[in-house]
């Protein structure tokens, strides 16, 4: 089998609100200094749910896609640290700027030159903009079916077996292959490389692909792709200052809080 | 300027859930005199028309076929689409559900156009879509304009506020085609739901984090809810205690779980990381209580106790008896 997983780098996401900056003239986040991008956890897990599968069939290969700047290298050397064999970048000034729509189309357009894709993991969600469209949109530029939201993914001849989480319980769906898959923290914790496996994966070659690779059209992918035009980015306006209970022990920082959500009518 | 609407409509126990009638407030408002359609599929559809007009809508796309009953989104995909070609809407509302997280963004791929998601503002601005959501997990709020159309949009639940109902209200009725084949099985579905009162539905919520310690911290949570009143105070947890298993994931609050606007939110050990404040930071009065005080909780918070929990639900517990 031949098991596709795509990987974001973000900005930290336990980043310190304080340390979180916007340039509002840009409309973008301005990065916090000495805080490292991460690959998105939920990237992590998808490739986690891939690197099983691979490991339960007992052959096949799985390989990292990220679209990114040439710092998303460390994102795709990560999972391949993780176990997977082949990375490859899209890296090139015409794919920035783009939203889910462009994002999609050219990782789909890597996903068909690859040729020979049984399957797709991607994380629910990118843990910076939290849209989760990316790995459904993957899927319609495909035609294949899609799971979203996977706690557990099993290969089974030619279906993807996929149990999911839903508001008010699990759903275990079946579909054909090739297929998408995106994959929620639900599923468990990624594999923590072993430092050996991080020294291989620093040797390995990382591919990088342009448009011209792909054959996309320039209009479809990046800023000019998007059809999301972004009017402002700016950082909500915190509320009001919390009022502490005073008291020497518990009993009476309890009593004051009991009081003051009496005297506001609040219980 | 006035542009038509489509609200993709869902069903719970035979009626319009909360939150389609929340979506067509909102796309009332931004029709802005334009016309308003819902999509109403599933056994309990045709019943449900009624109550979708008293809500708003001018029109109900309906389609009574039982295949709908289940969720499956290439199915509905094809009736919305349907929806969409026979109402010419320029703008379509989804709710960030189950049904929203997977049907938004395969609309808008399909119609070759873009959704925001998870939107908590929506504005008719000359006429256009203007969507406002959260990013990098609450730090950041996006406005975004469409390039494309229709443009779509998925919105979280409790973000709109319905209008009052038109009782005897009466709108168009159109047909919508049976589902077709589905690619996707459902092989099995396995219900994990709290008994007694749900936490979107609490009027106070005592939500518990990783600063339990122990999956026995949930206790001292519950006595406070059940203080509290089992009829009024539910209990949630935050994702981190969800992940740590000790807590079942359908009480988890924030991003990926449930957004609950309760009148009193307790956070008890909760940091207040902002994949959880998406959660609960609509809840009318936040209460923390957290060893930390530099925990990010008490930005947000209206009153909090610095201190153990363990040393301070007890007495807050004998506290509130204390009260009547």
């Amino acid at each position: 089998m031949h098991l596709v997983v795509c990987a974001k780098q973000i900005p930290d996401p336990e980043t310190p609100p304080a340390a979180f900056r916007i340039d509002s003239a840009k409309n973008e986040v301005i990065p916090a200094q000495g805080i490292a991008p991460v690959l998105s956890p939920f990237d992590a897990q998808a490739a986690e749910a891939a690197l099983r599968i691979k490991e339960k069939a007992g052959d096949g290969k799985v390989t990292v896609i990220s679209l990114g700047q040439e710092s998303a290298q460390a994102a795709i050397k990560q999972v391949l640290a993780m176990g997977a064999d082949e990375g490859v970048l899209l890296s090139d000034d015409a794919f920035q700027g783009g939203d889910s729509y462009s994002t999609a189309h050219a990782l789909a357009a890597a996903i068909k030159k690859l040729g020979d894709v049984d399957a797709v993991f991607c994380g629910r969600q990118a843990a910076d903009w939290d849209m989760g469209q990316v790995g459904i949109g993957i899927a319609e530029e495909l035609g294949w079916p899609v799971a979203i939201i996977a706690k557990d993914a099993q290969a089974d001849g030619g279906s993807m077996v996929v149990q999911r989480v839903l508001a008010d319980g699990f759903e275990t769906v079946k579909m054909p292959l090739p297929a998408v898959v995106t994959v929620s923290n639900e599923l468990g914790d990624p594999r923590y490389p072993k430092l050996q496996q991080i020294m291989q994966a620093a040797r390995k070659t990382v591919t990088t692909w342009g448009p011209a690779d792909l054959g996309v059209d320039a209009s479809e992918i990046g800023a000019a792709g998007s059809r999301l035009k972004l009017e402002k980015l700016f950082q909500p306006e915190s509320g009001a200052e919390v009022e502490l209970m005073e008291g020497e022990t518990p009993a009476e920082q309890a009593q004051a809080l009991a009081k003051a959500l009496r005297d506001a009518k609040i219980i | 300027m006035a542009q038509d609407v489509l609200v993709v409509g869902e069903l719970a126990d035979g009626q319009l859930s909360s939150v389609t009638e929340e979506l067509l407030g909102a796309a009332t408002r931004i029709a802005d005199g334009g016309k308003v359609s819902v999509t109403l599929l599933g056994s309990a559809a045709p019943g449900a028309a009624a109550g979708a007009f008293a809500a708003g809508a001018d029109r109900a796309c309906v389609s009574g076929d039982a295949a709908y009953d289940e969720f499956r989104s290439d199915q509905w995909l094809a009736a919305v689409e349907a929806a969409l070609d026979q109402t010419g809407a320029a703008a379509v509302l989804i709710a960030q559900s189950g049904v929203g997280r997977d049907l938004g963004p395969r609309l808008a791929f399909r119609r070759n156009t873009a959704v925001a998601m998870d939107c908590i503002r929506v504005e008719n601005v000359d006429g256009g879509l203007r969507a406002t959501r959260s990013a990098y997990g609450g730090n950041a709020h996006a406005t975004y304009s469409f390039a494309t159309s229709p443009a779509v949009v998925t919105v979280r639940a409790k973000s709109q506020d319905p209008i009052e109902a038109r009782a005897g209200a009466s709108g168009e009725t159109v047909e919508l085609p049976a589902a077709a084949a589905s690619r996707t099985e459902i092989t099995g579905r396995e219900a994990a739901v709290a008994e007694g009162l749900q936490i979107e539905d609490a009027a106070i919520v005592v939500s518990g984090g990783r600063g339990l310690g122990a999956p026995e911290g949930f206790k001292a949570v519950e006595e406070l809810a059940a203080a509290l009143g089992s009829d009024k105070a539910a209990v949630g947890a935050s994702r981190a205690a969800c992940d740590l298993g000790w807590y079942p994931p359908s009480q988890q609050v924030g991003l990926t779980g449930k957004v609950v606007t309760p009148d009193l939110y307790i956070a008890v050990a909760i940091s207040g990381a902002s994949q959880h404040m998406a959660g609960c930071s609509g809840s009318k009065t936040i209460v923390a209580i957290n060893r930390d005080p530099e925990a990010n909780i008490f930005k947000s918070a209206r009153f909090g106790i610095v201190g153990d929990y363990k040393a301070i639900l007890p007495e807050l517990v004998n506290a509130i008896k204390a009260l009547d």
